[in-house]
């Protein structure tokens, strides 16, 4: 497919495709990916802690070794391989449904409150700006401490980071379709006879890809950090559920006497971040005939 | 001596020339033209003369009082600019500050190259504000660019070029965003201040009608080259050059209109719109603008209606509400006895006036101009699209290209494809080809009619052309402030004008004989007086 060469073509691209594609695949084939190992994510290994030390794993850079690739985690010993690969489903699989979310309700709205009438865009934008006002910490803690216990736990926790974060891709859908309408191009499909629905799905959407991919690529990392964020605030996933946030927040205690443990999730987000980023950027350029080609 | 003498000038942008081996002089006071399309380097040439390119190559050699600037220091250039030799830019409005008052601006620039004190300074830029013939130019050099009215931005620029007495004006297109009657008196001004003070003139533009009266000589560039120059009299009169007699030919001819009497097709009776105005002073709402105030007129089967006016008079929304596009505040539109809200779609079509802003650039033409067929339930209608796109001048395999990769003219023959998809009877035309040069101005016109006699249209064409109107419209009905002030066949309008503002736009359009524009020029200055 030419769509799929052109975007292989640009290098920064690749790069990130490779990188994501290789987290989402761990993310997938986590229990595969343990059993390997010969590993599981909640067995205690006391024996490989230096008590003596506060519980530091023993050997060099956190207890590396054949059977533990990665090392161990302070304080209780559990598998730092499988306990990275089971937190890349939680970290990647909340972020990445929260933003299929937010992208659904802001863009919905947003190009709702853009064609729609004056009440209408009015009713919209004060809702996109309630959201955006509220204290979203608060709101989330509550809504998550009242939930009963036995609900799936990531599923909420998408839920709830989407419905309250998807102001900002509203502002920015609605901003844009309000320009676009007024294209001579928008009013040559209405001569033509088509309908808001038409006019939106043919010509507004399509002009509304780049800004909105640009804006998911700045989302989603903050969707890993606000799911990083609840679950240290222990409203998040429950332990002993690993997730790469939750091992950040608890790496906080230990990164002096066991500074590998703060290396190995801060590093793994960072490299997650950027990949997307050079994706969403990637997609960007090349679904513009505009940019896709070399300049004119 | 001769105040600059260009020998051999290559300007090339990369690996593309965009001028190549061009060679003029120009006298003290004397006052040159250069005309081409666009693509023709002659903007390119006036970047060059001010030292203006960064990223172009130059060779040979642009002397301006014995300094040679391609070969000039960054702060000769500084102390030139300005003092020297000054430049009039074509957009008024992106020339100016917005965030500084007219006055200062100018002061300002005075300051610079004479280090006068503020108070001198305000007290020249007052003065060349006056000479541009501002009113009242005490109290308007403290207002902003925003408060001036494109015509008055455009004086004020030129008052700033003046204010340093430079020896030189090179004017880029000084007129193109203005309406005939604006471009008129900048043009006559332009003329004034070079014989009351003096200064060179080169005048660049893309329309003969505009160098013809202006300038002394003429160079008619193509491609880069100059194809043909001489004294404007000689050049413009009796070319010698294939070239030039082109361009002669392309600009609007006369034609015969026809007498039409069939039964009106298109109903506008009593159509008002008015737009409220959002912003309040006080507590009292301001009055709403009367875009169109009070407009009754047909449009006969068959015939090619011509709707003119200056920008502001309402022609554009007048357009917009006969294809159904914005309802009208009062009044009722029909089309065939139906209100014409309800045909859209179907037998009333529109062609824009900017061929890139209404084409959908993230969507390929050929799916363009599929949608009003789509609409209509065709299921493939590929083959349809390409012969539309084989109608129109264009080839069958452009369906899968984009807006951007086509040039302006190719782009207005898409524009007219989609219009024609749907079959309608009647085309509403918003200054089809306004922003096209002369050439393919003329090719898209020779096209409209084309298909208008195929077909048998009806076409209701609105422009602020008079040229292309006497060409291409069999009645014509002239718009001022909202209103029809005056309407009739063609020929009748043209030669026993009813309304003084009839006469004053008919007095103000560029005629590429410069006999003719003085003459006219002349006429315009007795009235003044």
């Amino acid at each position: 497919m030419t769509l799929l060469r052109r975007l292989f073509d640009d290098r920064a691209f690749a790069t990130g495709a490779v990188i994501a594609g290789i987290m989402i695949l761990i993310a997938v084939f986590a229990p595969l990916l343990t059993k390997l190992a010969g590993q599981d994510p909640t067995t205690f290994h006391n024996e490989l802690l230096d008590s003596a030390r506060g519980g530091v794993p023993i050997g060099r850079f956190g207890g590396i070794s054949g059977e533990h690739w990665l090392g161990v985690e302070p304080g209780t010993g559990r598998d730092l391989f499988a306990r990275v690969v089971y937190g890349a489903r939680v970290s990647l699989g909340v972020a990445l449904s929260a933003l299929a979310l937010q992208l659904l309700i802001g863009v919905g709205v947003g190009v709702a409150a853009g064609l729609g009438g004056r009440y209408a865009d009015a009713a919209l934008s004060r809702l996109t700006d309630l959201t955006l006002a509220f204290p979203s910490l608060v709101l989330a803690i509550a809504l998550l401490a009242i939930v009963p216990q036995n609900w799936p736990r990531p599923l909420l926790l998408a839920v709830v980071i989407a419905l309250l974060q998807w102001g900002g891709t509203a502002r920015i859908t609605r901003g844009e379709t309000l320009s676009l309408k007024t294209r001579d191009y928008v009013a040559a499909a209405q001569v033509s006879g088509a309908g808001p629905w038409r006019v939106a799905r043919r010509e507004i959407l399509p002009g509304l890809a780049a800004p909105v991919l640009t804006y998911a690529a700045l989302v989603l990392p903050s969707n890993m950090i606000t799911e990083a964020g609840l679950s240290f605030l222990g409203v998040g996933v429950r332990p002993p559920t690993p997730s790469w946030g939750q091992m950040l927040s608890s790496a906080t205690t230990w990164f002096r006497a066991d500074p590998m443990y703060v290396f190995l999730p801060g590093g793994l987000l960072f490299l997650t971040l950027l990949a997307f980023m050079l994706v969403a950027n990637g997609v960007r350029r090349v679904i513009d005939p505009r940019q896709s080609e070399v300049l004119r | 001596m001769t105040l600059l003498s260009v020998r051999d000038l290559c300007i090339t942008f990369g690996d593309t020339p965009a001028v190549d081996g061009l060679s003029f002089d120009l006298e003290p006071g004397g006052a040159l033209g250069i005309v081409g399309e666009s693509g023709s380097g002659k903007s390119a040439t006036a970047l060059a003369l001010l030292g203006l390119h960064t990223r172009a190559t130059i060779d040979g050699t642009i002397a301006f009082d014995g300094l040679d600037i391609t070969k000039a220091t960054d702060d000769r250039l500084r102390a030139i600019r300005g003092a020297g030799i000054a430049m009039v830019f074509q957009e008024p409005l992106t020339a100016l500050s917005p965030f500084h008052r007219v006055g200062d601006q100018i002061a300002e620039v005075y300051r610079l190259h004479t280090g006068a004190s503020k108070k001198e300074a305000r007290a020249r830029a007052i003065e060349v504000l006056a000479q541009v013939h501002i009113p009242d130019p005490e109290r308007r050099a403290d207002a902003y660019p925003h408060q001036f009215s494109g015509g008055m931005r455009q004086r004020a620029l030129i008052a700033m070029a003046l204010s340093c007495r430079p020896r030189l004006i090179v004017a880029d297109e000084p007129t193109t965003a203005l309406d005939v009657t604006v471009q008129a008196q900048i043009l006559d001004l332009l003329d004034e201040v070079r014989t009351t003070t003096g200064t060179a003139l080169l005048l660049i533009s893309h329309d003969l009608g505009v160098v013809a009266g202006a300038t002394d000589d003429v160079i008619v560039m193509r491609a880069g080259v100059a194809v043909e120059s001489g004294p404007t009299d000689q050049v413009l009169v009796t070319p010698r050059e294939p070239y030039t007699r082109e361009l002669l030919a392309a600009s609007p001819q006369p034609s015969a209109a026809r007498p039409i009497s069939s039964p009106p097709l298109l109903r506008v009776a009593e159509v008002r719109k008015h737009f409220p105005q959002t912003r309040r002073r006080g507590l009292r709402r301001l009055e709403p603008v009367k875009a169109v105030d009070g407009i009754t007129l047909d449009v006969r089967a068959g015939e090619t209606l011509g709707i003119v006016g200056e920008s502001g008079t309402g022609k554009t929304t007048l357009a917009r509400m006969m294809v159904g596009l914005i309802p009208p505040t009062s009044g009722s539109i029909t089309f065939d006895g139906v209100p014409i809200t309800r045909r859209r779609g179907r037998s009333v079509q529109m062609v824009f006036q900017d061929p890139l802003s209404s084409l959908n650039p993230r969507r390929t033409i050929g799916e363009s101009i599929a949608d009003p067929l789509r609409l209509q339930g065709m299921t493939a209608p590929r083959i349809k699209v390409e012969e539309l796109l084989v109608r129109v001048g264009l080839s069958r395999s452009l369906y899968s290209r984009y807006p951007h990769q086509l040039s302006g003219g190719m782009r207005q023959r898409v524009g007219i494809a989609r219009a024609l998809a749907p079959d309608p009877r009647l085309i509403v035309c918003d200054e089809p080809v306004s922003s096209l040069d002369v050439t393919t101005q003329a090719q898209v016109l020779a096209l409209l009619e084309d298909i208008r006699r195929e077909r048998g249209l009806t076409m209701v064409f609105v422009t602020h052309d008079l040229a292309v109107l006497r060409q291409i419209a069999d009645r014509v009905a002239v718009l001022h402030s909202g209103r029809v002030v005056e309407l009739g066949d063609v020929a009748q309008v043209w030669e026993q004008p009813q309304h003084a503002y009839t006469k004053e736009l008919l007095a103000a359009v560029p005629v590429a004989d410069p006999v003719e524009a003085r003459r006219r020029r002349a006429e315009r200055r007795s009235v003044a007086r």
